[in-house]
């Protein structure tokens, strides 16, 4: 179970995060909504380890994950699939994947997890050896993906995965989120903009608004408060 | 002809230092967006050191690997002690960081060892083979520097190419906070490439002091003419600094052979405002990996 | 922290910037008047010495501070101008001020050789390139010996005294004077529409070009200035030293003078003043008095000062970015505050931190910057 308690972050003098709370529970998929702005992405980082907060702590299962570097927090299996991906385009597909499985695998099991992930995403495997800056935006989305799991996180933060992407992707890209939470104890922090598609899988929800959570609820109650919707999640 | 065939071999042993410099430079280069200015003096430093361990009569090539081992050293001390504080500060910090290195470790060792021009012995004979009948002017340690060379390219090649290590290094290089997110110590990593590329330099001071005077001030030039050769291959690119190196050194043999050596300086000023006016970028830069 | 009500008006600087570094040009020449007077012929020669480096560190404190560029090759540029006016002395016999302008006009156009392809990419060009210079030019004099005059060099005659003034303090004077008017024209470049244009350059190439700057040749002119600088600086110390000779600007003079400037203050035009002290005082006198007290041997002796220079900058640099002006400013504001808002004096420099653009940080922000190096403005 991932649990956030009052978490403050400022860029200089600006507050992005006022002492944020949440909870998800293992094997959930938990959807971060807002607007642009709202703190979202800088609630990731800030789990991950990639900004420093000013207040509040982070634990995860029995960790706290506060004031770890970002490597350590990534080894205590948190993946975390930052905006736009962040693959590294000097690199070929299969090593990208290597890297994510690098820390956790040696040279001989890297293997088999890599296939998993070619299972999952088969559109790789054709590319396995092409350089990540060939792929098009929803391969780089799924290569993003499938580094973060090739290490089997228990924790998955996905920042914005269907920015950009063609809804039919969007939909493929959820469906093996959802397989993928089924299939092992998987935690799923997932921020979107697109609310619909991420209230889709969701069982719970959180909306964020300046820097504070507005609604904590389950994901059904807020696709259906039409108030909710209109005032901070736009359809 | 003879004289063409001489000065071409003499620059292609020439141009094989200034490589392994350049490889230096590069690998700094790339993962941090600096340039080392202090990459010939710390090779200095550590040749000066082989230069002691050769007094106490050990033999050349334990105080060869002794070289190499406190290039190592030196490199990886010199990342976590003064350039990480300045990792992430504006550019010039670094510069003024790394310049000031370079005249505190000459300073360094014309305190110990003085200031005046040595000599310092070659793994092998100088002499010119003899090919056929005639003789050229490419020695038994010529080929030493070439052999040397190649198989630290070669090395440092396999190392990026095929090993976890180097794919984790060029990851840290190319994306630091991407490789965070997979697991990657892109600190230590940073620290690893310092200290290879001051391995790659102590070969260098090694294989240039024979070949010059040997005094605190001997690796200037070849710090210069290697940053030249990296700029020409690209600057992000160990291959390119290979080559760039290469081509560096021919470019300086033929300005010394026909025109006179101390016309080199300015031959190489020549060559780097020539390949800035016609290819900025270099021979290999990769484009995407150029982070301007 | 002393409160001080508002000043009666006659008390204030004057508002426009001009006025205001005329003003403490003035001063300063009154002061340095009174004050040659009553040195020694022996001080009076340091003075000027003083007020030669302190040019020469200006210069290149505009181009790093406020332009975010670096030139490792300074003392090189001091050679040009000193080997211009030496040669102008041999062959022809012209004004003195003509001398000291061709010396500073051939640095400049050196510089600008330098400059035009080592700025058309943002990276190390520039600061490899200057130091490739500094350490190719001497090799020059060797190859066209009898042009530069060889090893032995050239001779240049101290400037002739009108009347009866001493020609020590004549030449103290001539020092002072181009000194005062370089930092005068230096400060004033700075609150024009260039010096605006070189702060955007630094703080943003990207959004310097949109808003209409054309950064390359602002870099170019950045580095044209400062060349010049030193330029007139080598002409000034070719005239107290009486010979130019390769051997008076090896690569450490270059190394003294940013030394210099990281410890004035890089970026201040005033700063260069403590600088200057730097590069005159610890090469001789105070290595020497040091080497006394601690009985150095002759080797360490020998490589002091060399030593002293290279822990300056490696130390400022980690510690103190922003140098003794950056420190004298922090503390006039700790103890000193004005109840109106009087625009400060000297407000034209930086700190070494804002001279570049912000570099990406690990966390994507700039909040590894701590604030007290971005207020040493002003």
């Amino acid at each position: 179970m991932l649990e956030v308690e009052n978490l403050s972050v400022a860029y200089g003098a600006v507050q992005a995060l006022k002492g944020v709370s949440l909870r998800a529970e293992t094997g959930s998929i938990t959807a971060v909504l807002g607007a642009n702005g709202a703190g979202k992405t800088t609630l990731l980082r800030a789990i991950s380890g990639l900004v420093s907060t000013q207040t509040g702590t982070v634990r995860f299962g029995s960790r706290t994950l506060t004031g770890m570097p970002v490597e350590r927090i990534v080894q205590s299996g948190v993946g975390h699939v930052p905006e736009g991906g962040l693959v590294i385009t000097e690199l070929t597909v299969a090593e990208n994947l290597e890297l994510g499985a690098a820390w956790r695998y040696g040279r001989r099991e890297r293997a088999r997890h890599l296939n998993e992930v070619y299972d999952l995403f088969p559109a790789l495997k054709e590319r396995s050896s092409q350089h990540a800056s060939s792929l098009s935006g929803g391969e780089r989305q799924m290569l993003a993906i499938g580094r973060a799991v090739v290490s089997h996180p228990s924790l998955l933060l996905l920042d914005e995965p269907s920015l950009g992407l063609a809804p039919i992707i969007t939909a493929n890209l959820m469906a093996v989120l959802l397989e993928l939470t089924r299939q092992e104890d998987l935690t799923v922090l997932l921020v979107e903009q697109n609310a619909r598609s991420a209230l889709s899988i969701a069982n719970w929800a959180v909306v964020i608004n300046l820097g504070t959570v507005v609604v904590s609820d389950r994901a059904e109650t807020v696709a259906a408060d039409s108030d909710l919707r209109h005032h901070y999640l736009g359809f | 002809m003879r004289l063409f065939v001489n000065i071409t071999l003499g620059g292609v042993a020439e141009g094989l230092i200034f490589s392994s410099v350049a490889l230096g430079l590069v690998l700094i280069f790339r993962a941090t967006n600096i340039i080392n200015f202090a990459q010939g003096a710390m090779a200095m430093l550590t040749t000066f050191i082989a230069f002691s361990v050769l007094g106490k009569g050990v033999g050349y090539w334990p105080a060869f690997l002794v070289a190499l081992a406190c290039g190592l050293l030196l490199g990886g001390v010199v990342q976590l002690t003064l350039v990480r504080p300045v990792q992430n500060k504006p550019p010039l910090n670094a510069v003024i960081v790394t310049f000031g290195l370079l005249i505190f470790l000459e300073g360094i060792a014309g305190a110990i060892w003085g200031n005046t021009n040595r000599g310092f012995p070659a793994a092998f004979s100088q002499k010119g083979l003899v090919v056929g009948k005639t003789a050229v002017a490419f020695s038994h340690f010529d080929i030493f520097i070439v052999v040397a060379v190649l198989a630290l390219s070669i090395l440092v090649g396999v190392l990026f190419r095929f090993t976890t290590v180097g794919l984790r290094m060029r990851a840290a290089a190319f994306a630091p906070e991407a490789a965070r997110l997979l697991g990657v110590r892109v600190g230590r990593l940073l620290t690893l490439g310092w200290a290879l590329a001051a391995v790659a330099g102590a070969l260098a001071g090694l294989l240039v002091a024979p070949t010059s005077v040997f005094s605190p001030g001997y690796m200037d030039l070849i710090l210069v003419y290697a940053f030249t050769a990296a700029v020409l291959g690209g600057l992000d690119s160990p291959l390119g600094a290979l080559v760039g190196g290469v081509i560096t050194g021919l470019a300086l043999a033929y300005v010394g052979g026909y025109l006179g050596g101390s016309l080199q300086p300015i031959g190489a000023l020549v060559l780097l405002i020539v390949v800035l006016m016609i290819r900025p970028e270099g021979i290999f830069s990769q484009p995407t990996a150029r982070r301007v | 922290m002393i409160k001080i009500g508002p000043l009666p008006s006659w008390a204030r600087l004057p508002r426009q910037p001009l006025l205001r570094h005329l003003l403490f040009a003035v001063v300063g020449g009154v002061f340095f008047y009174f004050l040659t007077q009553s040195l020694s012929d022996f001080n009076n020669f340091e003075l000027g010495e003083l007020a030669v480096y302190a040019i020469a560190i200006a210069g290149l404190s505009v181009l790093t501070g406020t332009n975010g560029q670096i030139c490792l090759g300074q003392g090189a540029f001091v050679a040009v101008g000193a080997y211009t006016l030496a040669e102008l002395e041999v062959h022809q016999s012209i004004n003195l001020a003509l001398q000291l302008l061709a010396a500073a006009a051939m640095a400049g156009a050196v510089g600008l050789v330098i400059a035009v392809p080592a700025t058309r990419l943002r990276g190390p060009y520039l600061a490899g390139m200057t130091l490739l210079f500094a350490l190719a030019l001497p090799f020059l004099s060797d190859k066209y010996g009898n042009f530069f005059g060889g090893d032995q060099g050239l001779t240049v005659l101290p400037p002739s005294a009108p009347g009866s003034i001493d020609p020590v303090k004549w030449l103290t004077w001539i020092q002072l004077f181009c000194a005062l008017v370089v930092m005068l024209l230096l400060a004033n470049l700075l609150s024009s529409r260039f010096g605006r244009s070189f702060r955007a350059v630094r703080d943003d190439e990207v959004a310097a070009a949109l808003a209409g700057v054309h950064v390359a040749r602002n870099k170019v002119i950045a580095f044209v200035v400062s060349s010049a600088c030193a330029g007139l600086a080598g002409g000034l110390l070719a005239l107290s030293s009486g010979v130019v000779n390769t051997g008076e600007f090896p690569l450490s003079l270059s190394i003294f003078i940013l030394a210099g400037m990281v410890l004035g203050g890089t970026g201040s035009v005033f700063g260069a003043w403590w600088g200057s002290i730097l590069v005159v005082y610890l090469p001789n006198q105070w290595s020497q008095s040091l080497g006394n007290t601690f009985h150095f041997n002759h080797l360490v002796s020998a490589n002091f000062a060399v030593i002293a220079f290279g822990a300056i900058l490696i130390v400022m640099m980690l510690v103190a970015p922003s140098g003794i002006q950056g420190g004298v400013r922090w503390l006039g504001r700790r103890l000193v505050t004005f109840s109106t808002p009087t625009e400060p004096a000297g407000n034209i420099s930086v700190s070494l931190q804002q001279a570049a653009e912000p570099q990406r940080s690990h966390d994507g922000s700039e909040a590894e910057h701590p604030p007290t190096d971005s207020g040493a403005a002003g």
